[in-house]
This record gives C-alpha cells, sequence and structure tokens, in this order.
C-alpha cells in the first residue's frame, strides 16, 4: 500500500445522473443567479421538505461537483479546513472539505449549519462576502476561491433551541431560499415518484401529511414531512399495507407520546 | 431530621388533624377534622400525602367534597390503587363541574358503584375518557380550532362540537368510543361541508317554508347525515368505511335518500331539495344512532360572528397594504382575490400582496364559510376604523377609582395599536413580596412526585455531562494527534517540543439564563394554579441539577395602574426555604395585563451576563384586563411588541399554556414554532421541564 493511500482525502462527488427534483417555485433560476453572480446560498425549511435534494439536483445542473458536510457540535474549524496527519516520519497536510471544494470550485453544502460551533461558523465568513477567500491559518495560506465555487448552507427555522439560532453577522451573508412543503397535487406527484405508489394512494398520503401538519404546536413539533411520506409509501410498493405503513413510517415517527399516538392512529385510519 | 424535610413516617391524628385543617379552612368551623384524621392514622405516609393532596384540590372546588374524599379515603383506598384513588376524586370534581355539589356527592358516595364500573369494563364510553384524543383528532381534520365540549344532546355551533357526556347505545365500551367519533367527526363534517348555508345559500330562509320546523330539522340533520358521509368518503375513506360499519346497514324508509345524496359531490342544495319531498309526506325520519342534531341558530348565530370577526382582520390586513385603502386616500382599486385550490391571495395591480399569517387563515377560514369574501372586506377603510370618541370612552368610566395612590417603582411603556404608538409611562409597576406559604408545601409535592423528580434529575444530569473535547493538555484520556504531530515536527527541525499532547473532556460552559413568568390570573384558580405550583417545583429540581441562573416572577393586575410583579426567586436568590415558601405561596389573583410584564422581565433578563437568556411564560390563556380596553386584539397586539422588543433585545421568548384556543392566537404573539398548547393541565408539571430541555440544549 502506497504511503499517500492511507491519507483520506475528502470526497468530491461528481453526479452523473440526473437526480428526480420536482421544482417548487423559482428556487432553480435563483439559485442559479447566485451561481452566476458568486452569492452564496441558504436553505430554509423544515426537515425532509427537498433541500438536499435540490442541491444535489443544482450541482448536476451546474455540472459541478458537490462537497456535503453534515455539522454537528464537535465539528471543528480543523474539520472544515484540514489538518495535518503524520505518514511514516512525516507530517502531510491533509484539506478538509471546505478547502478542497474551494479548490476544486465545487458545491460545499454545510448542511445543518446551525449545529456546527459558533466559533466554527466564522471561518465561512470571509468565503461567504465579497472577498471569497479561505484563510488555512495552520499553513499560512490564503485560499482565494474561484469563480465556479459556491457555498450552501441549509437550517431549519423550527428548532426551538435558543443555543441554536444563526448569527445575523453569518445569515446576512448569504441569499436565502425558502422551502416549504409544496402544494398537495405537487407533493403527490412527488411522493407517487419516489416512493413508486399509484396517484390514488399518494394523494392519500399527503392528506395524512396535511391532517398532521394541522397538529403543528397543539402535540407536535413538527407534521408530517415528505421525506416521511416517500417511506411510508416505499414500504406500501414493497406490499405492507397502507395503514401498517403508515403508522410505522408515519405516526411512530413523528411522536412517542402514548396520547399523540393515539391520535395520529385515528388520522391514519381515517385516511386509509 | 428537619422540619422542612418531611420523612417518610406515617403521620398520626393530631399532626393529620392540623393538616387537614389547614386544607379545609374554608369548611363550616363547628366540623372537626378529628374523626377523619383518626380514620387516615391507619394509612402509609405516601398515602396518606396523596389524600391530602386530593383532599386540597378537591376542597379549592368545593369545600364539602373535600371533606367527603377525606372521610371516605381510607374505604376508597382498600379497594383502589393510587390510580384508581385519584380516578374516584377526578370523576367526583367532574360531576361537580359538570352537575354541581349534589351530583358529586352522590357519585363520590357511591363507592361501590364506582369500583364495579372500573372491574368490570364497562359498556358505556364517557367523553370524559376520550375527551383530549377526539380534541386533538377534530383539530388535525379542521386545522382551525374546534372546540370539544359537553351537551345535553350531539350538535355544533360551528365553533364547538357537543357531545352527550356518556354514550351507550351500542354493546361494547369500545364501540361507544368510535361512536364519539364518528359524531365527532359528521358534526364537523357539518361545519366543513356546507350544513349552514354559504353566501349564495341562505339556509334559515330555506327552512323557514316548514310551518312544522322540528320536524323539518330532524329529517335535515338524518339526509345531512347521509350526504356527510359520503362527502368525507372522498378525502377520508378510512373513516367514512369506519361510519359505515358502525352504524350498519341503512334503515327501511332512507333507500331514496342514499340513492340520491350518497355521492361525494353531493352539496347542502341537493338535501334541501329532497327534504322538500320528505316534508310533504308523513313520515318521521329514522333515527340514527350516529347522526347529531342541527341547531341553526346556535350555529348561524356564531358563525355571523366569526364571518364578522374573520372579514375585519382581512380587511385590516389589506388596509395596512400600501396603494389600498388608508394611506393613499380613497378612490383606490380593490385587490384581485384568486381562489385556486383552496388557497387563497390577493393582489393589487397584479403584484401579490403578502399578507401575515392570521390574515390569511382568516380569509381561508371565511372561504371555508361562504365560499367567497364578502366584499366588505375587501372596501378599504384604512387605519381610519379607530374613532379617537372611542378612545376616550375607553380610558374614563372606572379607572379612576381603581387608581392607586402608592408610587410605581417604575413606569412602562404600552404599544397602542390603534395609535401606532407607544402610550408613555402608561402601566405602574409594583414589585409586591408574597407573604411566605405553607412551608413544606414543596416538600410534599416532591414526596408524592419522587419518581417522577428522580426521573428528571437524570435526564438533566446526563445534559450537563454533555462534554466537550479539549486539545493541548498536559493530561488527559486521549492523544491530540495535531498536538503530538506539531511535537514531532518540532523535534525534527531541533526546536523544543510541547508537552502538552492530551485531549481532556471537560463540561461544557452553559451560558444561559432562563426567566419563568408564571401567570397568577384570577382565571388560573383551582388546579391551573396548582398545577403551575407543581410545574415550578419540578422545574427547580432540573434547573438545580443543571446549574443555569433562573429566576421566577409571578405576574397580575388590576387596569394599568396596578401592574404586580411578585418575584418568587430571583436570580441571586438560592432555591432554599424562602423561595420554596413563595412558590406555596403563588395563587390565583386578577388580571392577566401581560405587556408590562414582559418588559419588567426582560428588563431584568437583559442585567443577567448570560449569553443566551430565555424567557419562559406559563399561562391559561391570552393577554386580558379589567375594562373591555386590554381585552382581545389590544392587549395580543401590545404583547406582541413587547415580546418583540425582547426579541430585539436578545431575549428568546416562549410560551406553554393550556389555552386550547391559544393556536389561534399564539403564533402571531411567538411565532409559530414557539409555543406549546397543553390540553391537560395535569400535564404540566411534567412537560415544562420537558419543554425547557428542548429549548434550551
Ligand atoms: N421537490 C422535491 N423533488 C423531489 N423529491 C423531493 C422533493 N421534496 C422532497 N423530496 C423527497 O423527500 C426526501 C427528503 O428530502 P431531503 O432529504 O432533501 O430533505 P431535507 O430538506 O434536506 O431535510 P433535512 O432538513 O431533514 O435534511 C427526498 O429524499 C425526496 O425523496
Ligand atoms: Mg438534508
Amino acid at each position: 500500500m502506497s504511503e499517500a493511500a492511507r491519507v483520506s482525502t475528502p470526497k468530491l462527488q461528481q453526479i452523473e445522473r440526473e437526480p428526480y427534483y420536482q421544482p417548487i417555485g423559482d428556487e432553480v433560476a435563483l439559485f442559479e443567479s447566485a451561481h452566476r453572480r458568486r452569492l452564496p446560498v441558504l436553505l430554509k425549511g423544515p426537515t425532509g421538505c427537498g433541500k438536499t435534494r435540490f442541491v444535489e439536483y443544482m450541482a448536476w445542473r451546474l455540472k459541478r461537483p458537490l462537497v456535503t458536510v453534515a455539522c454537528h457540535d464537535d465539528l471543528t474549524t480543523a474539520d472544515l479546513v484540514g489538518r495535518y496527519l503524520i505518514v511514516g516520519n512525516e507530517t502531510v497536510w491533509v484539506d478538509g472539505p471546505l478547502t478542497a471544494a474551494v479548490r476544486a470550485g465545487a458545491i460545499c453544502y454545510l448542511d445543518e449549519i446551525v449545529e456546527a460551533r459558533k466559533d466554527t461558523t466564522v471561518v465561512i465568513h470571509p468565503l461567504a462576502d465579497a472577498r471569497r477567500i479561505l484563510a488555512v491559518d495552520k499553513r499560512g495560506e490564503l485560499v482565494a476561491a474561484p469563480d465556479p465555487f459556491m457555498l450552501v448552507v441549509s437550517y431549519n427555522p423550527g428548532y426551538q433551541s435558543v443555543l441554536k439560532e444563526i448569527k445575523p453577522s453569518t445569515r446576512q451573508r448569504f441569499v436565502a431560499l425558502d422551502f416549504d412543503y409544496p402544494e398537495a397535487a405537487v407533493e403527490a406527484g412527488i411522493v407517487a415518484a419516489e416512493g413508486g405508489v399509484d396517484a390514488e394512494t399518494a394523494r392519500r398520503l399527503v392528506k395524512l401529511a396535511e391532517l398532521t401538519r394541522n397538529l403543528k404546536g397543539a402535540g407536535l413539533d413538527e407534521g408530517a414531512s415528505t421525506r416521511l411520506l416517500v417511506h411510508a409509501a416505499q414500504l406500501i410498493a414493497d406490499g405492507v399495507a397502507p395503514a401498517i405503513a403508515c403508522t410505522a413510517a408515519v405516526a411512530r415517527a413523528l411522536t412517542d407520546d402514548p396520547d399523540m399516538t393515539g391520535t395520529l392512529d385515528d388520522l391514519v385510519h381515517a385516511v386509509f | 431530621m428537619t422540619s422542612s424535610t418531611p420523612s417518610s413516617r406515617k403521620l398520626f391524628s393530631d399532626e393529620l388533624e392540623l393538616r387537614l385543617d389547614e386544607v379545609l379552612f374554608a369548611s363550616p368551623s363547628h366540623r372537626s377534622a378529628k374523626n377523619i384524621a383518626d380514620g387516615l392514622e391507619r394509612l402509609g405516609r405516601e398515602q396518606q400525602e396523596r389524600v391530602l393532596h386530593w383532599v386540597a384540590v378537591a376542597a379549592q372546588s368545593y369545600a364539602e367534597i373535600g371533606y367527603l374524599v377525606a372521610t371516605l379515603a381510607p374505604r376508597a383506598l382498600d379497594r383502589l390503587d393510587a390510580s384508581g384513588f385519584e380516578a374516584w376524586v377526578l370523576a367526583g370534581l367532574d360531576a361537580y363541574d359538570r352537575q354541581g355539589g349534589q351530583a358529586a356527592m352522590a357519585l363520590l358516595r357511591d363507592l361501590d358503584g364506582f369500583c364495579a364500573a372500573r372491574e368490570h369494563v364497562p359498556a358505556a364510553a364517557r367523553l370524559a375518557d376520550v375527551e383530549s384524543r377526539l380534541s386533538r383528532f377534530l383539530q388535525g381534520l379542521s386545522g382551525r380550532a374546534l372546540a370539544l365540549s359537553h351537551g345535553a344532546f350531539a350538535h355544533t355551533d360551528t365553533e364547538t362540537v357537543f357531545l352527550p357526556a356518556q354514550l351507550a347505545a351500542l354493546p361494547t365500551a369500545a364501540d361507544n368510543r368510535r361512536l364519539y367519533k364518528a359524531m365527532a367527526a359528521l358534526l364537523w363534517a357539518q361545519t366543513r361541508h356546507g350544513t349552514f348555508g354559504s353566501a349564495a345559500l341562505d339556509i334559515e330562509a330555506a327552512l323557514a317554508r316548514w310551518a312544522d320546523r322540528e320536524r323539518a330539522l330532524r329529517w335535515f340533520a338524518t339526509l345531512e347525515a347521509v350526504r356527510l358521509e359520503a362527502v368525507l368518503g372522498a378525502e377520508l375513506p378510512g373513516l367514512a368505511a369506519e361510519i359505515a360499519a358502525l352504524r350498519g346497514p341503512w334503515p327501511t324508509g332512507l333507500e331514496e335518500a342514499v340513492r340520491r345524496l350518497s355521492r361525494p359531490d353531493a352539496a347542502v342544495s341537493q338535501t334541501l331539495t329532497f327534504l322538500a319531498e320528505c316534508m310533504a309526506g308523513e313520515d318521521e325520519p329514522p333515527q340514527l344512532a350516529h347522526a347529531g342534531a342541527i341547531d341553526i341558530e346556535a350555529a348561524l348565530r356564531v358563525r355571523a360572528a366569526r364571518i364578522a370577526r374573520e372579514a375585519e382582520t382581512v380587511r385590516r390586513a389589506l388596509s395596512t397594504l400600501k396603494g389600498f385603502g388608508g394611506r393613499q386616500g380613497a378612490g383606490e382599486e380593490a385587490p384581485a382575490v384568486n381562489i385556486e385550490g383552496g388557497r387563497v391571495e390577493f393582489s393589487l395591480d397584479g403584484e401579490v400582496a403578502a399578507l401575515p399569517p392570521e390574515a390569511r387563515a382568516a380569509a381561508q377560514s371565511l372561504l371555508q364559510d361562504l365560499g367567497e369574501l364578502p366584499p366588505e372586506c375587501l372596501v378599504p377603510a384604512g387605519p381610519g376604523a379607530w374613532q379617537p370618541t372611542q378612545r376616550e370612552g375607553d380610558e374614563g368610566g372606572g379607572e379612576n377609582a381603581l387608581t392607586s395612590h402608592r408610587e410605581p417603582h417604575r413606569r412602562y411603556d404600552e404599544w397602542d395599536y390603534r395609535r401606532r404608538a407607544y402610550r408613555r409611562g402608561w402601566c405602574h409597576l409594583f414589585e409586591v413580596d408574597l407573604a411566605p406559604g405553607d412551608a413544606d408545601y414543596v416538600a410534599k409535592v416532591s414526596l408524592r412526585n419522587t419518581a417522577a423528580i428522580r426521573q428528571i434529575r437524570r435526564r438533566f444530569e446526563m445534559l450537563r455531562g454533555e462534554d466537550r473535547l479539549l486539545g493541548r493538555q498536559p493530561e488527559g484520556e486521549e492523544v491530540d494527534i495535531d498536538a503530538l504531530v506539531e511535537a514531532a515536527g518540532d523535534r525534527a527541525s531541533g526546536a523544543e517540543p510541547s508537552a502538552r499532547l492530551f485531549c481532556r473532556r471537560i463540561r461544557n460552559e452553559r451560558s444561559l439564563a432562563a426567566m419563568f413568568m408564571v401567570d397568577m390570573s384570577g382565571s388560573t384558580k383551582g388546579w391551573v394554579n396548582d398545577a403551575e405550583r407543581e410545574s415550578l417545583v419540578m422545574l427547580c429540581e432540573a434547573l438545580e441539577t443543571l446549574g443555569d441562573a433562573y429566576a421566577i416572577y409571578g405576574f397580575s393586575g388590576w387596569t394599568r395602574t396596578r401592574c404586580d410583579i411578585y418575584p418568587v426567586k430571583r436570580f441571586d436568590e438560592r432555591y432554599d426555604a424562602t423561595v420554596r415558601g413563595r412558590i406555596a405561596a403563588i395563587e390565583a389573583k386578577d388580571y392577566t395585563r401581560m405587556g408590562v410584564a414582559i418588559r419588567h422581565l426582560t428588563q431584568l433578563l437583559e442585567a443577567q451576563p448570560a449569553r443566551h437568556k430565555l424567557l419562559v411564560t406559563l399561562s391559561d390563556g391570552r393577554p386580558d384586563d379589567f375594562g373591555d380596553e386590554y381585552r382581545g386584539h389590544y392587549g395580543i397586539e401590545d404583547t406582541r411588541r413587547a415580546l418583540q422588543e425582547a426579541h430585539e433585545r436578545g431575549v428568546r421568548s416562549y410560551c406553554v399554556t393550556i389555552d386550547r384556543h391559544g393556536a389561534d392566537y399564539l403564533p402571531r404573539l411567538y411565532g409559530p414554532a414557539r409555543y406549546a398548547v397543553l390540553d391537560d393541565v395535569w400535564k404540566l408539571p411534567l412537560k415544562v421541564a420537558d419543554i425547557y430541555r428542548r429549548l434550551a440544549t
């Protein structure tokens, strides 16, 4: 095994096949504009509404490699920017995913940015304003981002913890695109296409989602996401009875509260 | 053993008597608690505390019930376990709320009946048992708040669904519970699918044709049950199937009705046409156990009020749009309304206008009621709907009589949405000390909730234990690769390598200050107040474990000149006997002028050094104050303003409420994700700690 092979390098994902993405509004055109104008983009929206899928689709459309980083509260600056590793008796510098994305002119997608620690978030500041540079302090290097490079971050404003709010100085660097669950007919189209079920089943799944979304704030933190509907649809397409599929993939995924579970079961049985 | 920590030894009769006297203080003095105390002496301490607690709860509703519970408790506990005992008392209190003292006493005395009913699963279903599940079910179906309440017969006034307290029409309790669901769903469908008419169809006029109105209404209700079941089936086939299974085959005499009305697109006009044929004959409609009645008068009255209210909301929201109404004078074009796929959209000069969420909800609801938007809500009136003369009226009157002569500790501005300006120094704020309450209250609550508190402590300890990895330490449990690499580099180049080569896990620094604002308005009297106090006990346990800075203040008041704030625990106070005494002393006082309380507490919170600041309100309803002014729109707008001010000062707010209608106004106050509505006041104590955990981690 060669020494270099032992040093893992960040993954640049080249998306070859067109991902299925159903546009909801003018987000595709806006994203393309932002890319042309070298502006970073912030995707806001509830969980499972298609943010990640959208970025994959745009990466394919713009023919750029995609680097995705799932943020968490242990994510350090070094995890993003890079660090020295020891190979044999020597130190070898390895770019972090952010640095790799900048060098390659890729789209860098920081998923759930609020989860990252505040001191980590600031490294993206010079990258996300007119300077478009990344400071690699350990190497004393300033990497200027080439034109095609684009920074995309996402967050879910439904989060309720006060400790996890995005700072204005971060937020105001981005063009913000609002995502939400699409209109019923469109959402049913997505569920049918992704889940492999017929139109009527998809329509009922979306109806169920609508009923659970009515309970947001009245016992549920969030209603059922498109993702959950797709899961239920996939189970149904695999031969699971619809009510059982919905109970498992939707009702139980939304809450542990025994009272609420009863209500959700009622709603599932009202639709199926 | 000190007096503030009760031991778990049994209480003797004389001690019990003292405690009973405390909780039964409001009862006739000639009765002694001696006999009761003797009876309770043989119980274990946990049971004794349980009895004392429930006696106190019961006595707050009605002293006689407290007595009865205390007297019967030993017998009841011989036959019932803890939850059975609780259910027995609650059933009594429930009967008291619904039917009065006599009924309650009778129910409690009939211990045999109660135990029998608990043992053999009864055939009847009780509304009380299905209420919360059913009301959430309706909320899910309708999206707009539809309250559930018990009534002599099943019907709806379009805002509340009334159901009988008990149903025993079917052979098993499970079927009867399903029957409740079917009834509720069909009543909701009445409000959703046009039973009460629309802008184009005046139901009252249509029904006025028949002299025998009662018979017409009976037929109408039956035919609508046929129609609505089919209409429901289009969107909610599972529900329709369940209703069909429950009712069995349609009774004879309805064949024609079923043939004509049982189709997914049938409209109420078709019901009316067929109704004319039924009324031409002599027959009475067949009885349907699952169909509610129709109370046209109540429904139309409530609906008219709602339509007026919502039309006004929409009109106001439109008035604030630039280019429409007040700002640029009259003579403007009315906005174009586009109703498509059930969504309402307004546009002005071809541009889509963004309305605030509550105006959109109101428009949606109007559409549901009328099938269109009433033209009057599209007529510009501008902010001028507010009449200056009206204001003078509001302020005068009783207020002078209530003006206090004390000097307030502070004055706060209040937002007047009609003026779009602050009223300067309008509210007089007093910090008032709470006279210490029962020194043992907290200890008693803790004893009764030992298990829950242990669980809360464990959960919060886990949070506190969330660690962070600290690099470049002289010692620690892991090697710090970065440091090691650097040292290797240094050694290679001949420099002195650092010895700080380890990582160590350290406890995460939490920089959070939390303020709890507790509603002490009159409406919290009784169970709500109890639940609030218990919540605070649980919270304090949680927060003490966590080590966050926190403070608790109660608020209540009586007009703008007497806004009282009661410190329960200040930030710099410890959770000690004094604070515990104050928690016990929290009681229901007057009104809920919220804005000023929020402003004052924000001020206190702002002085805290913590990086994150959180204001949590525990309340049972919307802002309200004596006189009409603060009630309704004014109070909501001022509260909203105060919360915005807090937000600008870096204070994040959250509200926990048990007001089921909270979903109407809370999103406007706190934002869609920053409140929780509990449907059961007894869940408050456990939920509050839980909610805090979610907010603060
Ligand atoms: N507009 C859409 N077009 C195609 N698929 C979609 C769309 N919206 C949602 N989906 C489906 O929903 C699933 C979840 O979407 P995705 O993973 O992008 O959610 P997300 O917004 O990134 O959620 P989270 O915030 O939880 O990461 C996708 O796998 C896809 O099946
Ligand atoms: Mg995602």
